[in-house]
């Protein structure tokens, strides 16, 4: 396999590694939240539903795969040019929305999707920078 | 859905603020000298010594503090493509406290964004 094949294959692998850690780690935490019913906004409502996340497994594997989609996006761009992973980001808006339809049976009306689909082609839009605008490669002073 | 709306100003405001807190003061920090441990341990130290993360950090943890809420709340395939918007406090932050130069396509995606939200909000 050549540089080129081989660099392509790891940034694929990691861009997929992000976008199935970030789906699985929402989608967990959202599992997670309607187990434990709506947060009431009231100190004491507040405090149960904090001892409560702490307690529950699903949020805690939630978190856990929300990390691992922390660590791959920062491996990612180690070597991949931002502009390269970014994309994965945008097309995760729509995933999410598809998985929420396929695994939570959420219902989504055309009016969302439509608004799910101008998200993507924005992020994507906002996305395409120069990585540095600003020179600040050293530290300030 | 009112309750949701404010719910979502804050996630983003404080995911944002505390985003932007994080790149000034990691900025101001410097880049590792190398990624030897003892390197990396002398950048930690610089990070805990610095405000600007320890002024970060709250506000990290209360917009996923306030994400878990919007999602007891409402159902996912709002609450994440709405969480887009910040996306909008993003760029308004990074042209205003950074002082990043923006193109005029990222203006036309901020405001792509910005339609789609309010439209995936109208079915709230």
């Amino acid at each position: 396999m050549s540089h080129e094949h081989r660099l392509r294959f790891k940034t694929m692998f990691m861009v997929l590694l992000m976008v199935v850690c970030a789906s699985a780690g929402d989608l967990l935490l959202k599992r997670g939240m309607s187990q434990m019913g709506a947060v009431h906004i009231t100190v004491p409502g507040l405090w149960q539903a904090f001892l409560s996340t702490l307690q529950n497994p699903t949020i805690w594997l939630g978190i856990l795969f929300l990390i691992g989609y922390t660590l791959s996006y920062m491996t990612a761009v180690s070597w991949a040019d931002y502009s390269y992973v970014m994309p994965a980001g945008a097309f995760g808006y729509a995933l999410q929305t598809v998985l929420a339809v396929l695994i939570l049976r959420e219902v989504v009306v055309a009016k969302r999707w439509a608004g799910v689909a101008l998200i993507v082609l924005g992020v994507l839009l906002v996305g395409q920078t120069k990585p540095s605008t600003t020179g600040a490669a050293q530290a300030m002073p | 859905m009112i309750k949701v709306i404010l719910m979502l100003i804050f996630f983003i405001c404080s995911g944002t603020g505390g985003e932007i807190a994080v790149t000034y003061g990691m900025k101001r920090i410097g880049e590792p000298e190398s990624f030897r441990p003892r390197a990396l341990l002398r950048f930690l130290w610089r990070a805990v010594r610095s405000g600007w993360v320890w002024f970060a950090l709250p506000l990290l943890a209360a917009s996923f503090y306030s994400l878990l809420i919007l999602l007891s709340w409402a159902p996912i395939s709002l609450v994440i493509p709405a969480s887009a918007a910040n996306y909008i406090v993003g760029v308004l932050g990074a042209k205003y406290i950074l002082k990043e130069e923006v193109t005029a396509r990222r203006w036309l995606g901020v405001g792509m964004v910005f339609l789609g939200v309010i439209l995936v909000l109208a079915t709230g």
